[in-house]
């Protein structure tokens, strides 16, 4: 009865932490997309010096953990007099980091697109940014969808990880009611997995149905 | 004024040279078949035409547009040479009728109606009319390369490329494919062909060039070329490739 009055009564706020987890994932995920895409193409028709920067860029926020580098950007820039509030803070470093990780999901999905199709449209005399949008993107987005929605359930998930830095996201909100009832820490925080579970899962499914409707013969 | 000027093109890649100082010109109206062993450079030799591939020297006038001055817009002129290609390169995620319009859609940025009219024009001139809202994987190899033939008509080119545009097919949808180019020929349309099939060549060729190391070895109208060719490399060639295919002609089997 007690745990039931606590879920009843904490449910709201965790709902409230849920909303903001959700509005940084799908922020992570389409900062990730936008820049991503950007890099995946500066890596493939870029010159020389475009290539290098997007690599570098690639490679450095792939390597470095996702808790440094909120840490970098929240208390590190602090530290420089750049204040950036903690939802800004993750809102950059999470999506570069998605961005990282995009853009190799989009790279090896344009690198697939057989190039004959490519060769031909620019036989009709197509140049270069429409043979992209018409033939390459178009194609590559296809394939995308299938490890992108691996990058989205850990978008969503890894948005927790800004608890770190004082979002008020569910997790924080799971903690100050546990702190409030003096216990039911298991309780709360498997309501919490309860959750994230269940959006994950809805998305996914989503996802899913997406990528079939999209699905065209012989593709 | 020749429609097409192609004068001492050179073209290595690495170590190989695969042209070596290749020269010829077509008139409108006209049909050239190009023949010769393969790596000879003859789809390179294509490619050069329409600038897929950027010759090492050498230059290329379409219509007296010359299309290996740097400054000529490159795009602009591709429009007007259409190509057809030995693997089809339909768009696969577009249905037919979006592959044959997108050209004129896209490129010359005609209007949707018009260019959808044009599209079903050009796919029922080559006999797939039935098949517009069908994805290219749903179709048979003659049909799929039927629908490029449509998407290269329906840029209404002054000129087409074909890169041995039946040497993927089965045997048995060589022939449709054949008679779509034949009829273009009669038609009065330019056509520039690479192939190994001899017969459309003996029938429909105002010309037919033998392609050799980067070099034409000889070039005739296909009576004098078939039967007494003057070199004997030529004569080697085409009784290989006649015991390959054993028939008369192909395009008029049809």
């Amino acid at each position: 009865m007690n745990q039931l009055s606590v879920l009843i009564n904490g449910m709201p706020l965790l709902l409230r932490g849920l909303a903001v987890t959700l509005k940084l994932g799908v922020g992570f995920i389409a900062l990730g997309l936008v820049l991503g895409l950007l890099l995946a193409l500066g890596q493939i028709y870029g010159n020389r010096v475009v290539r290098g920067l997007c690599s570098g860029f690639v490679q450095i926020f792939r390597g470095i953990p996702a808790m440094v580098l909120l840490f970098i950007f929240y208390f590190g820039l602090a530290h420089l007099n750049i204040n950036l509030s903690a939802f800004v803070a993750s809102m950059i470093a999470m999506g570069f980091r998605s961005a990282a990780y995009q853009c190799e999901v989009f790279r090896g999905a344009m690198q697939s697109i057989q190039s004959g199709q490519v060769v031909a449209v620019q036989a009709l005399g197509m140049n270069l940014l429409q043979r992209i949008r018409y033939v390459v993107l178009p194609q590559s987005l296809r394939y995308c969808l299938a490890p992108w929605s691996n990058e989205f359930a850990a978008e969503i998930k890894d948005a927790s990880l800004c608890y770190a830095i004082g979002v008020t996201e569910i997790m924080r909100q799971g903690r100050y009611i546990i702190t409030a009832t003096f216990g039911n820490a298991m309780f709360i925080y498997v309501t919490v997995a309860l959750i994230f579970l269940g959006v994950t899962s809805i998305g996914l499914w989503l996802l899913r149905r997406w990528e079939l409707r999209l699905q065209v013969p012989g593709f | 004024m020749k429609l097409l000027r192609v004068e001492d093109i050179r073209k290595s890649f690495g170590s190989l040279q695969v042209l070596d100082g290749v020269s010829c010109e077509l008139e409108k109206g006209e049909t050239k078949v190009i023949i010769g062993p393969s790596g000879t450079g003859k789809s390179t030799l294509l490619r050069c035409i329409n600038l897929l591939t950027k010759p090492d020297s050498g230059r290329v006038w379409l219509d007296g547009v010359e299309v290996t001055d740097p400054k000529t817009d490159i795009n602009h002129l591709r429009s007007s040479i259409g190509m057809v290609f030995q693997n089809f390169n339909l768009v696969t995620h577009l249905k037919v009728l979006d592959n044959v319009r997108i050209g004129p859609m896209r490129v010359k940025r005609i209007d949707k109606k018009c260019a959808t009219d044009l599209a079903l024009e050009k796919l029922t001139r080559v006999g797939l009319s039935d098949k517009v809202g069908s994805y290219p994987a749903e179709l048979s190899g003659g049909q799929q390369q039927r629908v490029s033939i449509a998407r290269a008509l329906a840029m209404e080119p002054k000129l087409i490329l074909f890169d041995e545009p039946t040497s993927a097919l089965d045997p048995e949808l060589i022939g449709e494919v054949l008679a779509v180019m034949e009829d273009l020929a009669q038609s009065g349309m330019s056509l520039v062909v690479v192939t190994h099939e001899i017969g459309f060549a003996r029938s429909v060729a105002d010309e037919v060039i033998f392609l050799e190391n980067g070099r034409i070895l000889e070039q005739s109208p296909p009576e004098k070329m078939f039967t007494e060719p003057k070199h004997q490399r030529t004569q080697q060639f085409l009784h290989k490739i006649t015991h390959l295919y054993g028939h008369e002609s192909r395009a008029e089997e049809t």
